[in-house]
C-alpha cells in the first residue's frame, strides 16, 4: 500500500506528455464490432473532446478507459498503469480520476453533500467527518451550486444542478483526470455555456486533464484543446478543429461544416474575433 | 500513507508564532494533518509554506481554514498554492451536508401525524383507485376493441402458467404435512380414516386458495408494483397519458383481470395437488389405498367446500393485483421508493387476504355452509 501511493504521487507525466495511451483497442458485442485497432493519446493538462456519430462507441471508449468495460484486445495505459487486466495496481489509480456520468448517476438515497463524501469515505477513511463535510461543501460551491444545495436530495434538483452535483462528486478526490460524458446534453444554452466555462475554469485552477465526450459543437469550439473523432471503429483524426478541417474525411467535413457546425464557428468568431484575424 | 506532511510551530524575533508546513499537503495527508492541527492550542500569526512540496485543494482548504480561524498571514506560498487557496476561499460558504433532522419528541409527533394522514390518504386513495378502475372497466366493456387482449394473455401466463411449478410443489408438501400431522393426532382415537376428511375439506375450503393467494402475492403482486413503479420513475406512465393511453386501461386492468381469473384456477389446482399429496401419504403411511381415498373423499367433502374456495379465490386475486398496481402507481422520486412500495404491496395484500379469509369463514358458517 505505501509503496503504491509513493508511486502514485510521482508518476504524473509532464504537461503535454501522454497521460492516457490506448493502443490497438478492440471492443465487440457479439457480432457488432464497436472498436477495431483504435489508438489514442490523451496529453496531460489538455481538454480533449471526443466526438462521433451515435453508436460509434464514445461511451464504450470511456468505459474501457475507466475499467467498466473489458476490451476484447488492446492495451490501455493510464498514468503508466495498464488498466485492462492483470495489473493489480489498477485499483489504486481509481482514486486519481473522477467520472461524471450522463445523467449525473447520483446516489438517490443520499443528499448531494453525502454523495460527495462517499468517495472520500471509501478511499481516505482517516479524514474526520467534520473535515469531510467541509471538503464536500467547498467542492459543491466550486462546482457552481449554492451551498444550501448540499443537504438536498438529487430528486429535488433540476437537471443542470444534478450535473453540477455529479461534477462535485467527480472532483471529490482531487483527481488528475476528469471524465465527462456529455456534460452539456439536456442543458439549456445558458446553462450549457456556464457549464463549459466552469469546466475550463476548474481545469485551469485544479490542473486537470479532461476527457470529454460531447455532441455540443459550441463546447468543442469553446473549451477543447484537441478533438478526437471516432468513426469507422477507430479514431480517424485527432487535433485542433482547424487541423481536422484540413483533412478530407467526409464525416469530419459534414460534422464541422454542416449548418450547426458553421453556426458554432461563427458564434466562436464573434466571441473571440482576435483569434480569427488574418 | 507514505506521503509525508508535517508542521512545526516556532516563535520568530518579533515573538510571532510561525507555523511551518512541510511535505505534501494533499487529500492523503489531510486527515492526519487536520487531526493534529485540531490539537493545536495556541494562536498562530504566520503560516509559512516554504517547505511545502505539493498541494491540492484539500491541502489548500486546510491552510485556508487555519488562516481564517487564526486570522494569520500566509508566507512563501507557491503560485499553485495561492491559486488553489483563492479557489477554496471563494467557495467557503456555510452549509449542511446532512438532511435537516428534527429533535426526537417533535419527530415522533410529526411521524405520528404523517402516519395518520397517510392512513387516511391511503384509504381515500384506495377507494379512488378502485373507482377509477371500475370506470375504465365500464369504458372498456362498452368498447371491447380497446381492451388489451395481448396484455391480458401475457399476464395469464405470468400470473398463472409460470406459477404452476412452485404452487404445485408447495401444495403437494402441504397436503403431505396435513395428512401426516392429522394422522398422528387422529390415531390416538383410532380414527385415522378421518385424515381423508381433514385433507379434503381443509385444502378445498381454506388452505389451497389461501396458500396460493399468498404465493401469488409474493410472485405477482410484487412484480406488478415493481413494474408499474419503475414505469412511473422512467415517466413511461406519463408518456402513456400524453398519447391518450389510459394507464388504468393499459396497465392495471389486464393485471387485475388476469389475477382475478387465474386465482380460481390456481387455487383449484393447488387443492387437487394437495389432496394428491395427502393421498400418497395415506397410502404409504396409513395403508389406505388410493381408490379408497378417492371414493371416501367424494362422500365426505360437501360440494359447498369447493364453492367456498372458488368464491374466495377471485376476491383474493383482486386484492393482490389491486394492492400491487395501487402501490406501483404511488411510486415517485427514487429507486428506494420502488422497493418500499413493493414491500408495502405484498404486506398489504397478505394482511388483507388473511383478514378477509377470517371474515369469509364466519360468513359461510353463518349461511349454513359450515
Amino acid at each position: 500500500m505505501s509503496e503504491e501511493s509513493q508511486a502514485l504521487a510521482t508518476d504524473l507525466p509532464d504537461i503535454g506528455e501522454p497521460i492516457i495511451t490506448i493502443r490497438g483497442l478492440r471492443n465487440a458485442f457479439g457480432e457488432q464490432v464497436v472498436h477495431e485497432n483504435l489508438d489514442l493519446d490523451v496529453r496531460r493538462g489538455e481538454i480533449i473532446g471526443v466526438v462521433g456519430g451515435s453508436g460509434t462507441g464514445k461511451s464504450v471508449l470511456m468505459r474501457s478507459i475507466i475499467g467498466l468495460q473489458k476490451p476484447n484486445a488492446g492495451e490501455i495505459t493510464v498514468l503508466g498503469r495498464n488498466v485492462c487486466g492483470g495489473d493489480e495496481r489498477y485499483l489504486g489509480i481509481r482514486r486519481r480520476w473522477g467520472v461524471l456520468f450522463q445523467g449525473g448517476a447520483l446516489f438517490s438515497t443520499l443528499t448531494v453533500g453525502e454523495n460527495v463524501t462517499v468517495p472520500m469515505k471509501e478511499f481516505y477513511p482517516d479524514i474526520s467527518q467534520q473535515l469531510r463535510h467541509e471538503i464536500a461543501l467547498y467542492k459543491i460551491v466550486l462546482s457552481g451550486l449554492p451551498a444550501d444545495a448540499a443537504n438536498k436530495y438529487p430528486s429535488q434538483l433540476s437537471g443542470g444542478m444534478k450535473k453540477r452535483a455529479g461534477l462535485a462528486r467527480a472532483l471529490a478526490l482531487d483527481p488528475d483526470l476528469l471524465f465527462l460524458d456529455e456534460p452539456t446534453a439536456g442543458l439549456d444554452p445558458i446553462g450549457a455555456a456556464a457549464f463549459d466555462e466552469l469546466t475550463r475554469e476548474l481545469q485551469q485552477t485544479l490542473g486537470l486533464t479532461v476527457f470529454l465526450i460531447t455532441h455540443d459543437l459550441d463546447t468543442l469550439y469553446e473549451i477543447c484543446d484537441r478533438v478526437a473523432v471516432l468513426a469507422d471503429q477507430k479514431v480517424i483524426g485527432v487535433g485542433t478543429i482547424e487541423e481536422l478541417l484540413a483533412t478530407d474525411h467526409p464525416w469530419i467535413q459534414e460534422y464541422f461544416n454542416g449548418p450547426r457546425g458553421r453556426a458554432a464557428k461563427s458564434a466562436q468568431m464573434r466571441a473571440h474575433p482576435a483569434d480569427y484575424e488574418i | 500513507m507514505s506521503e509525508v506532511a508535517d508542521f512545526t510551530v516556532q516563535h520568530d524575533e518579533d515573538n510571532q508564532a510561525v507555523l511551518h508546513f512541510f511535505g505534501v499537503l494533499d487529500i492523503s495527508t489531510a486527515g492526519e494533518m487536520n487531526h493534529r492541527l485540531n490539537g493545536l492550542n495556541q494562536q498562530i500569526d504566520i503560516i509559512d509554506l516554504d517547505g511545502v512540496e505539493a498541494v491540492d485543494t484539500v491541502g489548500a482548504w486546510v491552510i485556508h481554514r487555519l488562516r481564517r480561524d487564526h486570522i494569520a498571514e500566509v508566507r512563501h506560498a507557491s503560485p499553485e498554492a495561492i491559486r488553489l487557496m483563492g479557489a477554496v476561499a471563494s467557495a467557503d460558504e456555510p452549509g449542511q451536508v446532512k438532511a435537516p433532522e428534527m429533535i426526537a419528541p417533535l419527530r415522533i409527533l410529526a411521524e405520528m401525524g404523517e402516519a395518520t394522514s397517510r392512513a387516511l390518504g391511503s384509504t381515500f386513495g384506495t377507494i379512488g383507485f378502485i373507482g377509477s378502475l371500475l370506470v375504465s372497466f365500464v369504458d372498456v366493456a362498452r368498447n371491447p376493441s380497446r381492451f388489451r387482449w395481448r396484455a391480458l394473455v401475457r399476464h395469464f401466463e405470468l400470473v398463472g402458467v409460470t406459477a404452476l411449478g412452485i404452487v404445485g410443489l408447495m401444495s403437494f408438501l402441504i397436503g403431505i404435512v396435513i395428512a401426516q400431522q392429522g394422522a398422528v393426532q387422529l390415531r390416538q382415537f383410532g380414527a385415522e380414516i378421518f385424515t381423508i376428511n381433514l385433507v379434503g375439506r381443509l385444502t378445498l375450503r381454506e388452505l389451497g386458495v389461501l396458500m396460493t393467494a399468498i404465493m401469488v402475492a409474493g410472485r405477482s403482486g410484487s412484480a406488478f408494483a415493481a413494474q408499474i413503479g419503475t414505469m412511473k420513475l422512467t415517466e413511461e406512465v406519463d408518456a402513456m397519458r400524453t398519447i391518450g393511453v389510459e394507464p388504468m386501461e393499459a396497465l392495471v386492468l389486464p393485471r387485475v383481470l388476469a389475477a382475478v381469473l387465474m386465482m380460481p384456477l390456481l387455487g383449484f389446482y393447488s387443492s387437487m395437488v394437495a389432496i394428491f399429496g395427502g393421498a400418497i401419504l395415506c397410502s404409504l403411511a396409513l395403508d389406505i389405498p388410493i381408490t379408497t381415498f378417492v371414493t371416501t373423499i367424494q362422500q365426505v367433502v360437501p360440494m359447498h367446500d369447493f364453492y367456498v374456495g372458488m368464491i374466495k379465490a377471485p376476491v383474493f386475486g383482486a386484492i393482490v393485483a389491486l394492492s400491487g398496481c395501487y402501490q406501483g402507481m404511488l411510486v415517485k422520486g427514487n429507486a428506494e421508493d420502488v422497493g418500499l412500495r413493493t414491500t408495502a404491496a405484498v404486506v398489504q395484500a397478505i394482511f388483507m387476504i388473511i383478514v378477509l379469509d377470517a371474515f369469509f369463514a364466519v360468513f359461510f358458517t353463518w349461511v349454513g355452509w359450515g
